[in-house]
């Protein structure tokens, strides 16, 4: 189990976790294309919490079987789940659109590349995110 | 196609990871937004962007890209070139803007991504 502590607003070393959690999936034999998934999954929840969060923690559970994915975040959490997992739907400001995130596709992406995907947030303290990904 | 064959198709100056530039190409994606690319993109992806930002080379090595062309001459810094170094990714730059080199490619028989989808599931 690893867990990574994110900072909101970090965006020189956002992703450096993802890249971390890949490099073992790599080192252990997962299949490429499953790493990929969980690379992705994994980066977009940690930007998620990068651009609207104060804090968070990453989680990552791997197994023989599968990969657990858990991100809890202190920030404003979401008040419309269903909403917010509109593709296109985005809260991000222009200064993170700049930097090509922020085009609400981040949620949307990560439901779409686990196997299990829940999302739960209470308005103004934060959300939790669980991804589950198997191997084969 | 090899990226040496985007190099020179886009007249394009390699920035870092020249010794990657037998990397085979089998679909471009060009895009500033960078989830687009992690949504639409499949491995061996090249990604033909106007941003020169950190996340441009995340993108690249979460999504198992192939490599990188800046379009519009956008140069990037050498934090960037550094990581793009590190994790082995190659990057170069055009100076052509992002519709014309996307259309060079394309005429030189790149697919685009939803095409590559199409062709793996037909």
């Amino acid at each position: 189990m690893l867990d990574y502590v994110l900072k909101g607003g970090d965006f020189d070393t956002a992703g450096e976790a993802s890249s971390k959690i890949k490099r073992i999936l790599q080192q252990i034999g997962v299949r490429s294309d499953v790493i990929r998934r969980i690379a992705i999954s994994s980066y977009e929840a940690e930007m998620n919490v990068i651009i609207h969060a104060y804090s968070g923690v990453l989680r990552a559970s791997i197994y023989p079987d599968r990969t657990e994915l858990s991100v809890a975040d202190e920030g404003p959490g979401i008040a419309d789940i269903d909403l917010a997992m509109q593709e296109g739907y985005s809260t991000a400001p222009d200064h993170i659109r700049e930097m090509g995130f922020g085009a609400g596709m981040g949620l949307p992406n990560m439901a779409r590349c686990s196997d299990e995907f829940s999302i739960n947030s209470v308005a103004g303290e934060g959300m939790k995110i669980n991804i589950l990904i198997r191997h084969s | 196609m090899k990226l040496a064959d985007v190099q020179k198709i886009l007249r394009a100056e390699v920035i870092c990871g020249a010794e990657y530039l037998d990397g085979e190409v089998r679909s471009a994606c060009g895009a500033d937004l960078m989830s687009d690319v992690l949504v639409h993109s499949k491995e061996k992806t090249l990604l033909l962007t106007g941003l020169t930002n950190i996340q441009i080379i995340r993108t690249a090595e979460m999504g198992d890209l192939v490599g990188i062309v800046l379009v519009r001459g956008k140069r990037p810094g050498q934090d960037v070139i550094q990581m793009a170094e590190s994790k082995g990714i190659p990057v170069m730059v055009t100076s052509l803007p992002m519709f014309e080199s996307c259309g060079m490619l394309y005429n030189h028989g790149i697919k685009g991504c939803s095409e590559l989808v199409t062709a793996c599931e037909s």
